[in-house]
Parts: C-alpha cells; sequence; structure tokens
C-alpha cells in the first residue's frame, strides 16, 4: 500500500526498469486520486455558490407545500397510492430540475479545461457521483418534509428508504448522461424534459411498485424481483453512461 | 439482379394479404376471424424491432467511423420504424376492441409500447434542435443508442413481470402454441420477411432523397 501511495508521484517517470504490473497499478491509483479530486471539485463548488444548492432544497419543500395545501391540508388522509405516486412525481421533476444543471453551470471553457486534464470517463462518474449525493440529500429531505406535512403510512419505513437510494442511483445516472445531451443543444430546458420522461419512466413504474409494497409493508422476498430489476436498469444506464460519454464530449 | 429482394417482397406481400384475408383460418373463440390480425399486427412489430436494431447498428458505426451517411442511414431506419410502430399500435387496437372490449385497454404491454415511440419521438425532436450537421448526428446517435438499452427492456422484459393481457406477457403464453395452426405458420413466417423487407425497401428509397437533399445544400 505504502508503495503505491509513493509511486502516485514518482514511480510513473521511472523509465523502462519498472516491471508493467506496477505501472499500470499506479495508473489505477492516480486515475483513482484524480476522479476523487474531480468529485471533491464538484461538490466544492456547489458548495461556494451555494445558492443553487439551496434553490434546489427550497424546491422541494416548496413543491412539498404546494400539494400539501391543494389537497386541503388534510393531514393523513390521502389513499396510499395517491401519497406514494404524488411523492415520486415531486421527486422526479426536482430531479429534472437539480440534475439539468450539472453542465449548464460551468462555462464552455472550463469544461475544455477539465477535458484536457482528466478522462471523459472520469468526467461522467464524477458528476454521477456528485449527483447521487445531490439526489440523496434532495429525497431524504423531501420525504422528510412530505412525511411530517401529509402523515407518514409507510409500514416499512427501511425498505422504503432502500427504494429512495435506489431511485436516486437511478435518477442521477440516467439523468446525468441525458443532461450532458440537452446542455449540447439551444432549448436545453425543454429539451431535457422531453428526452429524460420516457427514459426515466420504466425506472419510475419500477420505483412506485416496490415503494407500494413498502407502504402496505407486504413481505420483503415480494420486492425482491423488482428490486433487482430496478439494480440491473441501473447497471444498464450506468455502464451506457460510461461507454457513450466520450463520444459525447468530442462535440 | 440486384432488385431481386425487392420482388420477393411484393410476392410475399401479396401472398399475405391474399391469404390474410381469403384464407381458412381456425375458427377460436372469442378471437373469430379477428385471428386474422396475426399476419398484419405481430409481423409489423417484429419488422420494427428489426428496424430499430439496425438503426443502432448504424448509430454505432458513426460513433466509430464518423462517416455521416451512416447517420442517414440510421434515422431514415429509426423514421421507418416509427411509421411501423404507429401502424402496429393501430391494427392492435383493431383488435383490441374486438377481442378486449375496448380499443386501448390498461395495459403494461400497451403502456410501454406508448413510452417507446415516446422515446422515438424525442429522438427526433432531438434531432432537429441542432443546425450542425456533425453535432446533430454524433449527439442523436449516443441519445439513439441510449434509447435502445432502455428500450429493449421496457417492452420485453417488464411487462412479463406482471399481468397482462397480451399473448406471450404476464405468464401468458405466446400466441404460437394453442391458437396457430400449422397451415398459419406458413403465413405468418414470410409475413414477418414480407413485412421487414418493404420497410427496408421504404427506408432505401428515403435514404435516398436524404442524400440527394445534402448533395443540394452542399
Amino acid at each position: 500500500m505504502n508503495k503505491a501511495i509513493a509511486g502516485i508521484g514518482g514511480g510513473f517517470f521511472v523509465n523502462g526498469s519498472v516491471p508493467n504490473r506496477r505501472l499500470c497499478r499506479n495508473f489505477t491509483v492516480r486515475s483513482m486520486h484524480q476522479l476523487a479530486t474531480l468529485i471533491q471539485k464538484e461538490f466544492r463548488l456547489e458548495w461556494r455558490n451555494r445558492y443553487a444548492l439551496n434553490g434546489m432544497l427550497l424546491y422541494i419543500v416548496g413543491a412539498v407545500f404546494v400539494c400539501y395545501l391543494s389537497f386541503g391540508a388534510r393531514r393523513g388522509q390521502l389513499t396510499p397510492i395517491v401519497w406514494n405516486t404524488l411523492f415520486w412525481i415531486i421527486l422526479l421533476f426536482t430531479a429534472i430540475n437539480a440534475i439539468a444543471k450539472s453542465f449548464v453551470q460551468e462555462r464552455a471553457g472550463r469544461l475544455l479545461y477539465y477535458y484536457t486534464l482528466a478522462s471523459p470517463q472520469q468526467i461522467i462518474i464524477s458528476k454521477i457521483v456528485y449527483n447521487i449525493g445531490l439526489m440523496l440529500v434532495i429525497a431524504g429531505l423531501g420525504f422528510g418534509v412530505y412525511a411530517l406535512v401529509l402523515g407518514n403510512p409507510v409500514g416499512d419505513v427501511p425498505l422504503y428508504l432502500l427504494c429512495l437510494v435506489l431511485g436516486a442511483v437511478g435518477f442521477a445516472a440516467s439523468l446525468t448522461l441525458i443532461a450532458g445531451i440537452a446542455a449540447k443543444a439551444e432549448n436545453s430546458a425543454t429539451l431535457m424534459a422531453v428526452l429524460s420522461f420516457p427514459v426515466i419512466l420504466p425506472m419510475l413504474l419500477m420505483l412506485l411498485r416496490v415503494s407500494k409494497n413498502a407502504m402496505d409493508g407486504l413481505d420483503r422476498s415480494l420486492s425482491l424481483d423488482e428490486i433487482g430489476t430496478l439494480l440491473a436498469i441501473d447497471a444498464i444506464v450506468l455502464a451506457l453512461s460510461w461507454l457513450l460519454f466520450p463520444f459525447l464530449w468530442r462535440s | 439482379m440486384k432488385n431481386w429482394w425487392k420482388i420477393v417482397g411484393v410476392v410475399i406481400m401479396t401472398y399475405v394479404i391474399f391469404q390474410g384475408f381469403l384464407g381458412v383460418v381456425p375458427r377460436q373463440p372469442i378471437l373469430n376471424e379477428s385471428i386474422r390480425n396475426v399476419y398484419f399486427h405481430v409481423p409489423l412489430w417484429f419488422a420494427m424491432i428489426i428496424l430499430l436494431t439496425t438503426s443502432v447498428i448504424y448509430s454505432v458505426r458513426y460513433l466509430r467511423k464518423g462517416r455521416v451517411d451512416d447517420d442517414t442511414i440510421a434515422v431514415e431506419f429509426a423514421n421507418t420504424a416509427i411509421v411501423f410502430g404507429l401502424l402496429g399500435c393501430l391494427t392492435g387496437s383493431i383488435w383490441a376492441n374486438f377481442t378486449w372490449g375496448e380499443p386501448w385497454p390498461n395495459d403494461p404491454k400497451l403502456n410501454s409500447v406508448a413510452v417507446g415511440m415516446l422515446m422515438y419521438m424525442a429522438y427526433l425532436i432531438l434531432r432537429g434542435s441542432f443546425d450542425d450537421e456533425q453535432r446533430r448526428a454524433r449527439i442523436s446517435a449516443v441519445y439513439n443508442v441510449f434509447t435502445f438499452a432502455v428500450f429493449i427492456p421496457l417492452i420485453f422484459i417488464l411487462p412479463r413481470l406482471t399481468d397482462s393481457l397480451h399473448p406471450g406477457n404476464g405468464g401468458n403464453p405466446g400466441f404460437g402454441k394453442y391458437d396457430m395452426d400449422n397451415a398459419m405458420k406458413w403465413v405468418f413466417r414470410p409475413a414477418v420477411i414480407g413485412f421487414t423487407l418493404l420497410a427496408v425497401w421504404i427506408t432505401q428509397l428515403r435514404v435516398r432523397m436524404r442524400r440527394i437533399k445534402l448533395r443540394l445544400e452542399e
């Protein structure tokens, strides 16, 4: 381990005498290091102009409150299906708004600068990791406020939280690539919505089903199929982002 | 004979249309004469899937080699696939009207297909929002691959996990197993080939049109 860390600085420049395996390891260590730096950069960037983050948090709280008042401020009177669906729709719209800015926020010149420093895969992974973090915060806060004002009929809270995590990962992974696509076009806000609704829908339906199971407190083995499918969809989307993003940034 | 496949296509389609309207079909409860739709509705979807797959192959080729022509072919295959998909929806809803009682019952397979169609409409809208040709080609190729990878689980895997009216889904057996006799299979199988050939022909004409348009713009 120590050797590997020492290798980050010097090992790369040692000439041919270095065995190939060590070189490879240095590469991976180096790229992990770069990745960590990029992720750190994303979080720091967000922390520096906090108004965007606060804006997103306020957005979901506001949306929840609008729904609460629109239903006549009657706590605990929504049927479970309405309760569940409404929550995921709010989360979906917040996610689209939050993730849409991940490529628009940075100026073209700065993006170009990153591309000279790191590989496109590292950039998309760092963006996805950052967006997963953002979505987790938003989903957590949203669920808290939603359960607070509209009542909490969830029977199996740990499973519901697992749904939130799976949803956050899936939304972040698929919407990040779409944000990258939409950012290249002129009317990116409309395009973001148009492109992401159909793509996100299978995931949303699965999430609705699992979270409904969690609400009813059904036995967890009943949800395993859906959770497996969700994981598979997440994996497909992540793999595709990894493969396709290098083509996207070149243009 | 360079165009033999067009002749094959015309012959097969003529055969399928005659057999479809005049041929002898087994009489099944509920289905009755509407079983003839199996010659039209199902091959339309088969052809659409084949076309979409071809479109993705050309998109991947574009991303690898960067030739504008590959992009032209990819978009035209997608266009024809959308037309076939809409026709598939239409024939399907006529069928559903007589066997299930309403033209668009709330069924996972049908809804998945509607979402799939939306995805490909979004693909066309995405293409419309770029002026620069290279950029449009590259980005829409990326979206095409992405969409296809979501589309396939959407229409083939998800409807199987739930209850569905549609044959071949939700634990139902596929159509061929019980309802079709041997004579029908000998119309159905050529029908798939015939519709695919027809689609390729349409696509070929559209591709030529687009090539000429590109040339004229230059």
